[in-house]
């Protein structure tokens, strides 16, 4: 019987000829992450179990969800971070992009394992690695033993056929995926995306679809490396792919062409409708950013749609490259230029107003549109906000009109 | 034990808010629990009391805070139809214990409970019914019973 690539990859890493879903393997980590906002209670954990990190190369910690610190707290935890990183001689600590997007232009190879103690982990998966968030307290155990157990999750596979049509972004293809199987349809699973749409589609946009596989409860995100991947990272790896018979609980065909541009409706990521239905809804604020789409090709099209324009009156756009190399690209291609002029504005990279602790939070009754993967209640402010996500030319256009629009009526 | 009951896809977001959780004190992330989708919960729940919910309960971030926020709060277990994935790790790696049970919809809030944790059986003495709750793996019991996965790798000789 045949191997899904999830499987291959967690039984190379507990060094074993075979596992199939539903055995427990414990597995060799390639690198083990935390921020800024899990760090803290995973070195309170750490130092209950032992006093040196396993291989300090391997641990990368990122300040992303709360820097500079907005308030004393927060620097207050900044600073008992930065302690353990001297302490335990920890090279890879950034202060300058979202952690998710640091593992991928830096570390992350196909065939690696990555525990990050956030949710959102499951974004690397998009290079043919095993990737998943964890809490403090298993990212504690795995910086101090370079080991962690895993259940080895069965796998669904979703077939993505065609090329997406006008206005259409890989960010529209998972909100509608994730619409179709609700906020549990893959709880505990493996979400294996493949088909022509995803061999066709660029390595960010692979990233954006992965990034949202934890909305539909999924344990990780995965699509098979292939030259695309090589070249966009430009190192080597082990390229893993799923056998011909593989099995799979579930598999799901789907026609890229028939998705309009989708919208996630307040309060959960899969109450997903096309944005024409919602049309005319007033704007507060337009974010895009975050692990899920703040990178070039998400700046570039918020760019294009902005050039020579400007946003509408009373609204505030905000623009946060998801990392300094996408930041300092996007301003040598004039995006970063053309998005100011329009009325945006421009914050350090990171995670910015994703996680409501600062640059734009929201009041009651205020409305933001965003390119993040959460909706949730209070997520970005007061419980009494709403946020409603799109794609960045959909956040980009809206932000011109100051009310919820259709993009392509401005591409 | 009273019964707290919440609905279906209860998110990290609901339990303590990201705007919350920039500290690590237990004490003051259990006075948070809940503190904007329910105010009452962290001022009235009594120690040893029980949230039962729907399905997904728990799902969104990582953050142990979650967890940790409830189970300083005083809340002995929460049964719930499912739970996501890494709340459900969380929640067992700090001791804090969980119960899949498929018929919560007969548990009302305000119900008084006793559950039985090596039966997995759920008393609601309000409505003198029982209910069962899934069994949970031997691996897992083992870690809630040691108080979490540090207790447990420190009694199985591992640190």
């Amino acid at each position: 019987m045949g191997l899904t690539i999830t499987e291959k990859i967690l039984a190379n890493a507990s060094h074993k000829s075979e596992v199939t879903a539903g055995d427990v393997a414990i597995a060799d980590v390639d690198f083990v992450m935390a921020h800024d906002s899990t760090a803290p209670l995973a070195i309170e954990g750490f130092y209950e179990i032992g006093e040196k990190v396993f291989d300090p190369e391997k641990i990368v910690i990122v300040f992303d969800h709360f820097f500079p610190p907005p308030n004393i707290d927060a620097a207050k935890l900044h600073q008992r971070v930065r302690n353990f990183v001297t302490k335990h001689k920890i090279q890879n600590f950034f202060t300058d992009g979202v952690c998710h997007q640091i593992l991928v232009e830096k570390f992350v190879s196909p065939g690696n394992v990555i525990v990050g103690a956030d949710s959102h982990t499951c974004t690397e998966g998009a290079l043919g690695a095993f990737s998943t968030g964890l809490g403090s307290t298993d990212i504690a155990a795995a910086m101090a033993t370079g080991k962690c157990w895993f259940k080895i999750p069965e796998s669904l596979r979703f077939n993505l056929s065609g090329s997406p049509g006008k206005g259409v972004y890989a960010k529209d293809i998972i909100l509608n995926i994730i619409g179709q199987v609700g906020a549990d349809g893959a709880l505990y699973k493996a979400a294996e995306f493949a088909g022509d749409y995803v061999k066709n589609a660029s390595v960010p946009s692979r990233l954006t679809l992965c990034n949202m596989a934890v909305e539909m409860g999924a344990k990780n995100g995965i699509i098979e490396a292939d030259e695309k991947t090589k070249n966009f990272l430009g190192r080597e790896g082990k390229f893993f792919k799923s056998d011909e018979d593989a099995v799979y609980e579930e598999e799901y065909e789907m026609e890229v062409d028939r998705i309009d541009p989708q919208v996630a409706c307040p309060p959960t990521v899969d109450n997903v409708k096309s944005v024409a239905s919602v049309e005319g809804k007033n704007v507060d604020q337009a974010f895009i950013g975050t692990c899920t789409n703040g990178r070039l090709e998400d700046i570039e099209i918020a760019a294009k749609v902005l050039r020579e324009k400007k946003i509408a009156d009373n609204l505030r756009l905000l623009v946060i490259p998801a990392s300094t190399k996408i930041y300092l690209d996007a301003f040598s291609k004039g995006y970063i230029q053309e998005i100011i002029k329009a009325g945006g504005i421009i914050c350090n990279p990171g995670c910015g107003p994703c996680v409501g602790r600062h640059e734009g939070v929201l009041a009651e009754g205020e409305t933001c549109i965003s390119t993040q993967n959460r909706n949730f209640s209070g997520r970005m402010g007061s419980p009494k906000a709403e946020i409603y996500l799109a794609s960045p030319a959909t956040v980009a256009a809206s932000a011109l009109a100051g009310k919820i629009v259709d993009p392509r009526g401005y591409l | 034990m009273r019964v707290w009951k919440f609905g279906n896809d209860v998110n990290t977001d609901l339990i303590t808010p990201g705007r919350y959780t920039i500290t690590t004190d237990q004490a003051k992330l259990g006075k948070i629990a809940f503190i904007e989708h329910r105010p009452e919960f962290a001022k009235e729940v009594k120690a040893g009391d029980v949230i039962v919910a729907g399905k997904n309960f728990g799902c969104g971030s990582s953050r142990e805070h979650a967890p940790v926020a409830i189970k300083a709060a005083g809340v002995s277990a929460v049964i719930a139809k499912s739970f996501a994935r890494i709340f459900f790790r969380n929640a067992t790696n700090i001791g804090l214990p969980l119960l899949v049970c498929e018929e919560v919809e007969k548990i009302d809030d305000g119900d008084l409970v006793e559950i039985n944790f090596e039966t997995g059986q759920i008393h609601d003495k309000s409505k003198n019914i029982t209910l069962q709750a899934e069994p949970l793996p031997k691996f897992i019991q083992k870690i809630v019973e040691k108080g979490g996965f540090i207790n447990y790798l420190r009694s199985e000789g591992y640190v």
